[in-house]
């Protein structure tokens, strides 16, 4: 079982990165605006923190949303609508064995990401770092599974493959602007903020900007990972009921 | 031990009965062919068999196991060409065969199949470069990959030209020297005729005709004997063609008139096929 996990693993690796439009929008596109915003708001203080770190941690939880929910999505969406998942069921791998590979190549996507952004923040916008690294892994882990168990449950609504970008960009994009992943939600107007409220990026990002916070630990952050958490079971139950394997569209 | 034995299945989506009760045996070693119309049942038989559908009611064993319940060991003693190829574009060719080899327990040799499918020159190119015809050659060298005892083909060369074709059939024509038994369906009476021992004909969800293809042409008897008199056709059917065309013939020579366009011909699977579904 570890061989073919692993065979898995390093297979779904080579996909992703020989996928260069997802690779681009889920990889490469948080990196560019923590760049291009850090350059327009690194030196301002936001919410009590550095604009820097603040950028930091909001580009971060959207790196966690675009790779483990948006890119996850469709990439399932559209290798079920093209047969591939039908062809996959066929083969001798058991189906938990292939979802598994394909979520941690996710995690390692979001990984190499946040090393990455740590080390541009730090060095490049002088950003702090985070001030448990434990609690910090912990916490995206947290957060990477319960979007990845949110993209899974998302192809359950999407019937074609045309949809799939669509669909899962009208959700996405505008949860990060809500839920502050590239500003301040302290002004927002009250209606915004209840959607706000809801939303499980605006806990992964609280918590995330907590753990910048000198002496911030996971202990810290019980509401935040009992509403993740929440949305994650949610998702999981939703995607164990409407995941399917064969295309959808007739 | 069969490698494929059904009784009595059934299957139905909603109110729609697609399949009342299909008995089927393979052999081991033997290449069977589906034939029917389109919407006859034919990939719903066969993804009851491969493992894909749930059947509402009957026995299936497929290598001794209940496909509804086979697992990854199961699965690696099969070979699956689905009806659609699928494929993923970005991959090269012997990178996709790699992924999928990394999956069976003894994979065959890689180069070895794709020279055997016939893609043995385009190795090292991205999958979707590919032509229809040639994403059908991966998908057979897939199923291959993990050198399967039994191996199902949903219209293998639907959509190829001639030369395809014929290609395709010498691949098939080699697995089955390798002694692997292949359950193919096909729209396709020359390739049922060319490629399988036996063929049952599948039509409204039950087997209308099975056996080899002397069998299924002896099923009818009849034999035709045409000519022209005064310019009209005459076809005469026979179960006795000896006589008859002993008695047609004495007959005209007694009145010194020739036969013209004198034929004799057996009805051809064709015929007899198209005879069983005409009224689809």
């Amino acid at each position: 079982m570890p061989r073919l996990f692993f065979h898995e693993l390093r297979s779904q690796q080579l996909l992703f990165w020989r996928n260069y439009e997802a690779a681009f929008f889920t990889f490469a596109l948080p990196i560019i605006f923590l760049v291009l915003l850090g350059a327009v708001y690194g030196d301002s203080e936001i919410d009590g923190i550095s604009g820097s770190t603040f950028l930091l941690a909001g580009m971060i939880g959207y790196a966690v949303a675009s790779s483990a929910f948006a890119g996850l999505g469709i990439t399932l969406v559209i290798r079920r609508e093209s047969g591939v998942l039908k062809r996959v069921r066929g083969a001798p791998i058991p189906p938990a064995v292939h979802l598994s590979g394909v979520i941690a190549s996710t995690l390692i996507v979001v990984a190499i990401s946040v090393v990455v952004q740590v080390l541009i923040g730090h060095f490049a916008f002088d950003a702090d770092w985070p001030s448990s690294p434990i609690s910090f892994v912990v916490e995206l882990l947290i957060g990477a599974a319960v979007f990845a168990a949110l993209g899974l449950a998302i192809t359950g609504l999407i019937k074609s493959q045309e949809g799939s970008s669509a669909v899962v960009n009208a959700i996405y994009l505008p949860m990060a602007f809500l839920s502050g992943a590239f500003f301040s939600t302290s002004s927002m107007p009250a209606f915004l903020e209840a959607i706000a409220n809801v939303l499980p990026l605006t806990y992964l990002l609280r918590m995330l900007r907590g753990s910048f916070v000198e002496g911030d630990t996971i202990a810290d952050h019980g509401t935040n990972i009992a509403v993740l958490l929440a949305w994650g079971v949610a998702g999981l139950i939703f995607a164990l009921r409407r995941f399917r394997w064969e295309p959808q569209e007739a | 031990m069969s490698a494929v034995e059904v009784s009595g299945l059934r299957k139905s989506y909603g109110s729609d009965d697609v399949l009342h009760g299909i008995d089927l045996v393979i052999p081991e070693g033997e290449v069977f062919a589906l034939l029917g119309p389109n919407g006859a049942g034919k990939t719903t038989t066969i993804e009851i068999l491969e493992g894909y559908r749930e059947r509402d009611d009957g026995d299936v064993a497929v290598l001794g196991v209940d496909p509804a319940k086979g697992d990854a060991s199961f699965r690696a003693r099969i070979g699956i060409v689905l009806q659609s190829s699928a494929v993923y574009p970005r991959l090269r060719v012997d990178q996709m065969m790699r992924l999928f080899a990394g999956y069976y327990p003894n994979p065959r040799d890689i180069n070895e199949l794709l020279e055997l499918v016939g893609l043995a020159d385009r190795i090292r190119d991205r999958v979707r470069t590919l032509s229809g015809g040639q994403k059908r050659r991966l998908d057979l060298a897939l199923a291959l990959v993990g050198d399967p005892e039994l191996i199902f083909l949903d219209e293998p060369t639907t959509g190829f030209d001639p030369e395809a074709r014929r290609r395709a059939w010498t691949t098939i024509s080699d697995l089955r020297q390798l002694g692997k038994t292949i359950l193919l369906t096909t729209h396709y009476l020359d390739e049922a005729h060319h490629l399988a021992d036996r063929i049952a004909i599948l039509r409204k969800g039950k087997i209308a005709a099975e056996g080899t293809p002397a069998e299924l042409l002896s099923e009818t008897e009849l034999t035709e004997i045409r000519y022209r008199r005064d310019g009209e056709i005459v076809v005469v059917q026979t179960r006795t063609p000896t006589a008859t065309l002993n008695e047609l013939t004495s007959e005209a020579i007694a009145q010194g008139v020739e036969l013209e366009g004198l034929e004799v011909r057996r009805p051809s699977l064709e015929d007899f096929y198209l005879n069983l579904v005409e009224d689809d």
